[in-house]
């Protein structure tokens, strides 16, 4: 399978990349890892006229911390962040279920994040985090909260004329923990269900912060705020995770398919946010 | 375009679309046909080389994008003075049936015991989590990988 024909700009620079977008508006697509926009352009389920490769860009490659917050650029991949020492609770956790090996090689984080595939990882767990992403455009950057990021499936709130050029995620100061829990069928399946969970500790031992976000079960990732809400102010406990657990449940809008029958789907998110919550209150005791 | 691949320490100047997959530019434009192309929709781990040393799947990848960078495919394993030990546990293990997923698999292989010279069978499995054979069953493959390292550690 072949994708259409397209030009092909091999950007150098941000600026350069951006000033390529610009110039071709909708017609245009950043590649990144390719390795959702290449299987759609071969099955021609998009069909660009031009695609500006952010590949040869200098420092898009970097993940760092810094100002108390996780800096994931452009092109880090998702195997980079399965390897790093500085992913922590909910990303770390998630890194090594995305995907395959040889496509968390190239595959990136941002390149996933800006595709907002609504059975896609990373969404979910930026929205439990709170991230912010960064984008570029010729008149300047800004940063868009990755709720106001995530309009709709498959539906970012970049213009035309904007890159992502990185991911910011708040480290946050005191104890703290994230998990993420993924059903899938086999290595390289998308989800049947996945669940992500964030919480931070105040003094006192009581949730301070807390986010729990859906993965495939929901037309777009979603961010569970009644569950939030129930969870914040107080200390963590079976009792409270389970209702919790129920709010997630109730806010999933699961669909019968190949991979099993909405009800059963529901009550796996019951499980997993469960279980998510309960991994995440156990990293936050520890440290 | 006009493009240059360092295709198993050969430097291959080319002239093609953007859109010739690199799967397509090693088999016709390099006549290196060891790499398969069996789901071409990035699931099966058949068309694995390492791009600068790193396993990826070269049917989603453009040609264009390894202008100047180096690629390794199952040919580049042989050695001047015979086969790889990859190669010659793959046999010895029977980890072998049709040979369809044998490049992949011995690519992927490759990389890891460059990182992790003896790996649990769970790393093996683990690492080749994204090939998928459907004849041998994956046991003999991870002890003919598990035997390549063991054997490269002694040479
Ligand atoms: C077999 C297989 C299994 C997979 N399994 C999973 C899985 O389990 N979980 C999961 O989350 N994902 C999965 N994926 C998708 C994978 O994670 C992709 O890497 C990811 O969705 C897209 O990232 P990319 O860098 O490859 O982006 P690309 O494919 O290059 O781009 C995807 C889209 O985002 C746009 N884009 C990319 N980068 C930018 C940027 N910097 N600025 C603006 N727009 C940009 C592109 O224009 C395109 O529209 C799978 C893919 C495959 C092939
Ligand atoms: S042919 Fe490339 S992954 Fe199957
Ligand atoms: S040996 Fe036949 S597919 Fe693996």
């Amino acid at each position: 399978m072949f994708p259409s024909s397209f030009d092909y700009v091999a950007a150098r620079s941000v600026e350069e990349a951006v000033a390529a977008k610009a110039g071709a508006g909708d017609d245009a697509r950043v590649l990144a890892g390719g390795q959702s926009l290449i299987p759609m352009m071969k099955m021609r389920l998009a069909a660009p006229a031009q695609l500006v490769d952010i590949n040869r860009v200098p420092g898009l490659d970097a993940l760092e911390r810094t100002n108390g917050q996780l800096r994931v650029g452009a092109l880090v991949r998702h195997a980079d962040i399965a390897r790093s020492d500085l992913a922590f609770g909910a990303i770390a956790s998630a890194a090594p279920w995305i995907s395959d090996p040889l496509v968390r090689n190239l595959g990136t984080l941002c390149g996933s994040v800006a595709h907002c595939d609504p059975e896609g990882d990373w969404n979910s767990v930026l929205l439990a985090t709170g991230a912010d992403v960064v984008a570029r455009g010729p008149s300047g950057e800004r940063t868009i909260p990755i709720t106001d990021f995530v309009v709709d499936f498959f539906t970012n709130a970049l213009r035309d004329d904007e890159m992502v050029t990185e991911v910011r995620i708040p480290v946050p100061n005191g104890r703290s923990g994230g998990s993420y829990q993924k059903l899938e069928r086999k290595v390289g399946d998308y989800a049947t269900v996945a669940v992500a969970a964030h919480l931070e500790l105040g003094g006192t031992g009581a949730i301070a912060r807390a986010g729990v976000a859906l993965t495939a079960v929901v037309p777009k990732n979603t961010k569970v705020t009644a569950a939030e809400n129930v969870l914040v102010g107080n200390h963590p406990s079976t009792e409270l995770f389970e209702e919790a657990a129920e709010l997630a449940a109730q806010a999933s809008e699961p669909r019968d398919d190949v991979r099993g029958s909405a009800e059963w789907k529901r009550n796996v998110v019951r499980v997993f946010t469960r279980r998510a919550l309960t991994a995440a209150a156990a990293q936050a005791q520890q440290g | 375009m006009q493009i240059t691949v360092t295709l198993n320490g050969s430097d291959q100047t080319h002239d093609v679309e953007p859109r010739t997959l690199l799967v397509d530019f090693i088999r016709t434009k390099g006549e290196l046909t060891g790499t398969h192309i069996g789901c071409d929709t990035t699931s099966c781990g058949a068309c694995t080389v390492l791009l600068d040393g790193t396993p990826v799947k070269s049917c989603t990848m453009l040609a264009v994008q390894a202008d100047g960078r180096a690629v390794t495919t199952v040919e580049g394993l042989k050695r001047a003075d015979g086969l790889h030990p990859l190669q010659a546990a793959f046999k010895q293990e029977h980890g072998l049936q049709c040979g369809f997923c044998t490049p992949g698999m011995m690519l992927v292989g490759a990389a890891l015991l460059e990182q992790n010279p003896a790996p649990t069978e769970d790393d093996v499995r683990w690492a080749i989590s994204g090939n998928i054979c459907r004849c041998t069953g994956y046991m003999n493959i991870v002890k003919a990988i598990r035997a390549a390292g063991a054997e490269m550690a002694t040479s």
